[in-house]
């Protein structure tokens, strides 16, 4: 039986993901994410060198290296390969942005949920929290967190919880009052289910239409973040790669060696419009029903 | 209205040949209309039925010329007087749109703008379709409009927003709208399904009166059959996209040829009829998807009829049933087939014995706070108003028994239902449900036993069911929660029971709610509800949302299991005949009152309160051989936030005795059997009322 409800579930998924190719924008930000995804799984492949390996500083693009290989993109002003970093730097952006993102999702879930759900006093101190964080500028409150405990990966997901969790929840919130007022929810309660199962059987699921759009977008988001906050140099601790640090470490020289932020800029807006791109189509997809 | 007489044309006015209409899905090209035929004369009234799905509104968008974004019209002609709509393009049909046909849609609210006043919509037409046309000139016509179609104070109505009139007056600015370029052909897209019975009747007047004045021609889309009969002289039912019988209105429903239409027929509730007697015949499965349309006669699969080899050999053309060409009929066996003699009514079943009550209401009142917080409100010191939902409601309801609630939308019924469930608390009065007040006990605070005891049937087959989870895994909860079991097996096997219960297939459990029906989804509601054993099962208008043919499987249904477990039944409903054929008692509310209460039969005669009567008076009748009283009642209720004093009801009675209706609240006045009318006319005086509904034989 369980066997059969795997495969089951499989073939939704298979299902779900042919449905992308009913929207062409979708399938096209599918793809740039999917080449992202693969370049951070072999990027001990793809890059010739090491991430952090000293090499001939302030070569072009496609220069030949002192191995009889080539630097594709160029070196760094410490002789470290782009492309490298670069592969390299895509886990980090990948991984800090996935479970940031998920974490923050994680929080503003439940917050929405209940808020929208319980209403009252918990509605009324929920929503009040949430509008007092949001009316600080974003940025500001990043560099406070993070200034103030440090850069760390830790500290980066924590920021990104705490400035976007709110702006989840209202989210969240709104589809949970619309969702409430349904018959199946009032049939819920009247067979006695407690608070928790009504919402995270009887609402949530529901709601994950506009919530997957929203991630994606959001993921987005996070990706710019990271990047800004590796610019500041309140990303993570160097020597390791970051994109946005690249693109740091490059600007003072971008006149005479502009491929050391040209790419790493290419590489971050190329995710993020991917990600965008994701997003519009499933949105189109999703008004098609 | 300006009337003008017509330029009298030799043919038809309109003239609909071999139509067929597709759509672009993601299944492929989808024909939802395929070789349509119609014709409607000049000042004629034609009626279009058929179950949902089976593209009447179709039929309408293509007359328009208006068939959406992925739709197209594939083949045949459509002709108004003559002319060729179908290779309309642009400018012409804008022009054909305003001036020669008119069009009313089921949904009001949708129809006219919310963020522009009725005014302005209303000159926007002869603004656009009227050369040289004066705003001056607009707003008179503007206004001569509304007054034809009854609106009081057309200055004003004017000014207003859509928001601010009831649904039954924005229906009447619609149609005011469609009547505006004095269209030859008006096209009614179930017009008045949104609507309460006593608006409806007041709509169906005004389109009778406009049809008299003016001449225009209609053509009525409706799934209600009685509907059709009281408004039209000639009718076409369809049929997955085909018309399958066509004819004048009452040869068609007092000799039906075609197997469908006898189905449809029989699926209806007459009055007279009742459970026991003489039950609903539903027509088994459903209206195919147009690419599951099977081979030949496209009703084979739901026919009692059907022969292979015949009847699905290859398609099956229109028939003279006639013989002047008026009635026609597809279908291949419509000589073979006689029209079988109803069963004989058997006499009801004697009165059960006076069972235990399962729930006793005494003097339940439900408030709701409405917060006030403008300044005035502070100032006058009115801070918070009264909704009052419930007022005083008392009646019970005994075991076995079907107890049904009627009345219009707001009239507070559905919150009854709600504070009997747990969902809100009583804000006074008890509630005995079992020995135990329910009335300030919200469902959180109620034992297992209270919960499994008391289940509700919703409403809206789409909310009712979780979309994102199997129908069976939601049975399977309601079993583990309500039924007590426990294991895997165990609950397996009473979901396929609860499945069987409701006449569905067991392989249905794997499926989402959005691959069922909305019948079937109803179906699952009603296991799911009965998945502990229920004494009482609450019915918040349970096929209300459903198509005739699906209501009388629906209603089959649920009178089944109770008769079986003996379960109180708590009806909510607005639909009389519906009641009428399935409860034993019936509470009549008005605005959160009780005016009448009674054995069906002791409601549906005389005496009734004079509400009642208007009620049933609302009520269409699909039956030939009866005549119905009309009692047009003015105006739509008052609001509940500001109750009449008095008796509640005075606003609109046509029976209104005078200031004692307005000041004093009427007395319970209760016969010796029990019957309780709440009016201050004596029940003598009642009783001397003609009945309503008259056998027009005897």
């Amino acid at each position: 039986m369980s066997e059969n409800g795997l495969t089951d579930r499989a073939l939704r998924v298979f299902r779900h993901i042919g449905s992308l190719g009913e929207s062409r924008i979708a399938a096209a930000g599918a793809v740039i994410i999917l080449f992202w995804a693969l370049v951070a799984i072999f990027a001990g492949e793809i890059a010739a060198y090491g991430p952090n390996a000293q090499l001939v500083p302030f070569q072009p693009p496609g220069a030949s290296a002192p191995d009889g290989g080539t630097f594709w993109l160029g070196t760094d002003h410490l002789g470290r390969d782009i492309l490298s970093r670069i592969a390299f730097g895509s886990r980090t952006v990948l991984i800090y942005a996935t479970s940031a993102t998920a974490a923050a999702y994680a929080v503003g879930i439940v917050m929405g949920l209940a808020a929208g759900y319980m209403r009252g006093w918990i509605d009324d101190v929920l929503s009040r929290v949430a509008d007092l964080i949001l009316s600080f500028p974003v940025l500001v409150l990043y560099v406070v967190i993070i200034t103030t405990f440090g850069p760390s990966g830790l500290n980066i997901v924590l920021a990104v919880v705490f400035a976007s969790a709110p702006g989840i929840m209202r989210i969240v919130r709104s589809l949970t009052l619309d969702l409430s007022s349904r018959d199946y929810v009032a049939a819920a309660e009247t067979r006695g289910e407690s608070a928790w199962y009504v919402m995270f059987a009887e609402i949530l699921p529901n709601a994950r239409g506009p919530l997957i759009v929203d991630a994606c977008l959001r993921l987005g988001y996070t990706t710019i973040t990271i990047g800004v906050l590796g610019f500041f140099g309140l990303g993570l601790p160097p020597p390791d790669p970051d994109w946005g640090g690249m693109i740091s470490a490059g600007r003072a020289m971008a006149t005479f060696a502009p491929h050391m932020t040209v790419f790493p800029a290419l590489a971050i807006s190329s995710l993020v419009l991917g990600l965008n791109m994701l997003a519009d189509g499933l949105r189109e997809i999703s008004m098609k029903d | 209205m300006a009337i003008l007489a017509r330029t009298p044309a030799d043919g038809p006015l309109l003239e609909v040949r071999g139509l067929s209409v597709a759509y672009a899905t993601r299944a492929g090209e989808v024909r939802a209309v395929t070789d349509f035929d119609l014709t409607v004369g000049e000042s004629e009234a034609v009626g279009l039925v058929g179950e949902s799905g089976c593209g009447k509104s179709t039929v309408a968008g293509a007359i328009m010329c208006h068939v959406g974004g992925n739709g197209r019209i594939c083949a045949g002609s459509i002709r108004l007087r003559g002319q060729e709509l179908t290779r309309m393009r642009g400018e012409e049909l804008r022009r054909l749109r305003g001036a020669e046909i008119g069009m009313v849609y089921q949904e009001p609210m949708s129809a006219l703008n919310p963020s522009m006043t009725i005014g302005r919509q209303l000159m926007e037409v002869p603004l656009h379709h009227l050369p040289g046309c004066t705003r001056g000139i607009a707003r008179a016509r503007a206004l001569k409009v509304l007054a034809d179609v009854k609106l009081a104070d057309p200055e004003r109505m004017m000014s207003a927003y859509p928001h601010q009139l009831s649904g039954g007056q924005q229906q009447r600015v619609v149609i005011a709208m469609a009547m505006l370029a004095d269209p030859s052909l008006l096209l009614l897209d179930e017009p008045t399904t949104a609507l309460d019975v006593t608006v409806e009747a007041s709509i169906l007047e005004l389109i009778r009166e406009i049809r008299q004045t003016t001449g225009t021609a209609v053509l009525y889309i409706s799934h209600n059959l009685g509907l059709i009969l009281e408004t039209c002289s000639r009718v076409a039912v369809m049929y997955a996209g085909q018309v399958v019988e066509e004819g004048p209105v009452r040869q068609v429903f007092e000799d039906p040829r075609h197997p469908y239409t006898r189905g449809l027929v029989g699926c209806v509730v007459a009055p007279g009829r009742n459970k026991a007697s003489n039950p609903l015949k539903p027509i088994r499965g459903q209206v195919p998807l147009p690419h599951e349309r099977p081979r030949g006669c496209r009703f084979g699969p739901r026919c009692d009829h059907f022969l292979a080899g015949r009847c699905d050999a290859g398609s099956v053309p229109m028939f003279d049933a006639a013989g002047s060409g008026a009635h026609r009929v597809r279908c291949l066996r419509w000589k073979e087939i006689g029209r079988e003699a109803e069963p004989a009514v058997a006499d009801s079943p004697p009165p059960r014995e006076a069972q235990q009550v399962v729930l006793r209401s005494d003097g339940l009142k439900k408030y709701y706070p409405l917060y006030d917080r403008s300044v005035l409100a502070v100032i006058s010191g009115r801070r918070v108003r009264w909704v009052k939902a419930n007022e005083e409601l008392s009646f019970e309801a005994r075991r076995g028994q079907t107890v049904a609630i009627v009345g219009e939308s707001g009239c507070g019924k559905s919150t009854f239902a709600r504070v009997l469930m747990g969902l809100e608390t009583a804000t006074s009065g008890r509630l005995l449900f079992d020995g135990a007040d329910l009335a300030g006990l919200p469902v959180r605070r109620r034992s297992e036993a209270q919960l499994s005891a008391l289940q509700m049937v919703f409403q809206n087959p789409d909310e009712t069911l979780n979309p994102s989870r199997t129908v069976g895994s939601q049975i399977a909860r309601a079993v583990r929660k309500l039924g007590g079991e426990k294991g895997r097996d165990r609950i397996a096997e009473r979901v396929h029971h609860l499945l069987d219960l409701v006449k569905l297939p067991r392989g249905l459990a794997e499926r989402r709610p959005r691959q069922l029906s909305g019948g079937q989804k109803q179906r699952i509601g009603i296991a799911r509800a009965f998945a502990g054993q229920p004494a009482m099962v609450v019915c918040d208008e349970p096929v209300s949302a459903l198509d005739v043919s699906v209501q009388a499987a629906v209603t089959g249904v649920l009178t089944d299991i109770q008769r079986r477990h003996g379960t109180t039944l708590l009806f909510i409903s607005h639909d009389l005949p519906v009641v009428r054929y399935l409860a034993d008692r019936i509470v009549v509310m008005y605005l959160g009152q009780i005016m009448e209460e009674g054995t069906a039969d002791e409601v549906f005669a005389p005496p009734y309160h004079p509400y009642t009567e208007a009620l049933l008076s609302a009520v269409p009748v699909a039956d030939t051989s009866v005549k119905r009283k009309r009692i047009v009642l003015e105006g739509s209720p008052p609001s509940v936030l500001d109750p009449p004093g008095g008796c509640p009801f005075h606003t609109r009675c046509p029976r209104k005795l005078g200031r004692i209706c307005e000041k004093e609240r009427p007395p319970a006045r209760r016969t010796e059997s029990g019957h309780l009318i709440r009016c201050h006319i004596p029940m003598d005086e009642l009783r001397k009322v003609e009945p309503v509904i008259k056998s027009a034989i005897c």
